[in-house]
């Protein structure tokens, strides 16, 4: 069996197959975000030494892998853009760009909830801190570059510049907790003394990070149909579905 | 079931304001994000017509 993916390629089609996708990437997410906060909070243990302070981690760690992989994805597209100069990889990253800023201040501001009552501190310059921050900034400074610049191609190719620039900052995130001295501890896994205890926190860790998955799909599906509609808005089958 | 009470769920063991904290700035800013999505297509596609309906002139 073979399916042409250069199909959908093209936007008229990537388009019509996100319609029909959509909607079953945003159920699975709002399912699996309710069976996730169950086990969350009403499956997992106390933690023998964080106490309830732990639940946070039901969202920080799915925030912030999610920041990452967002990231990534939008490396890869930017690349994918800048050497074949395809149409839809840049509307993607475009369309990436919002949730990744979402889920890396999120990432920040779970952290800050949770370092206070762990390390008595919101906030500390460390390696693993600051690089999250950087990694906010740039999403925050990609869509304020694109919405400064008014010739669309102009725009993408300089924000896809930017995020290949910024991509370095990814392994930094990731690594930081083992290259440097960190406040921040190097694996969410060590949370986990107990064995019994460690399957179902990360089960309800590993629903919940699905979840987010899945909702940066649905989301990022449904605002790259926004900017395919507007960047193709000449071509006939645009101007035929704006007859209805 | 591990919570006595609901005031039990919501101090969090003392660490309420930080818990719940979490989890309302997630739900808000997940919120925002599908209003804001929802408004902007709307809008966009409002937009467009508009556009449209003026070139066909």
């Amino acid at each position: 069996m073979s399916i042409s993916w250069f199909k959908y390629a093209a936007p008229m089609n990537f388009y019509q197959l996100a319609g029909r996708l959509i909607p079953w990437f945003a159920w699975s997410a709002a399912i699996l975000t309710g069976v996730g906060l169950y086990i969350a909070f009403f499956v997992a243990p106390t933690d023998f030494q964080q106490g309830e302070a732990y639940r946070v981690i039901f969202i920080h760690v799915p925030a912030a892998w999610m920041s990452m992989f967002i990231y990534l994805i939008m490396a890869f597209w930017s690349a994918v853009g800048l050497a074949w100069n395809t149409r839809l990889s840049f509307m993607m990253a475009r369309a990436l760009a919002p949730t990744g800023a979402v889920f890396a201040f999120l990432s920040l501001w779970t952290g800050a909830l949770w370092g206070k009552p762990m390390w008595g501190a919101w906030w500390v310059w460390d390696a693993r801190l600051t690089s999250a921050l950087i990694l906010f900034f740039l999403y925050v400074g990609l869509m304020a570059l694109w919405s400064a610049i008014d010739d669309r191609r102009r725009g993408d190719r300089a924000g896809a510049l930017l995020t290949l620039v910024g991509a370095i900052n990814v392994p930094i995130i990731y690594f930081s907790v083992k290259w440097w001295n960190t406040l921040h501890q190097g694996s969410s896994i060590n949370l986990m003394k107990a064995p019994t205890m460690a399957s179902i926190m990360l089960t309800g860790m590993l629903v919940l990070a699905i979840a987010a998955w899945l909702y940066t799909l649905a989301v990022v599906l449904v605002r790259v149909r926004g900017i395919i509609l507007e960047r193709e808005r000449q071509t006939e089958w645009v101007k035929e579905l704006l007859e209805h | 079931m591990q919570w006595e009470s609901l005031s039990a769920f919501l101090d969090m063991g003392g660490y309420g304001l930080y818990v719940w904290g979490s989890y309302a700035a997630t739900f808000i800013l997940i919120a925002a994000e599908l209003i804001l999505l929802r408004r902007g297509q709307k809008q966009n596609l409002q937009r467009l017509k508009r556009m449209r309906n003026w070139e066909a002139q």
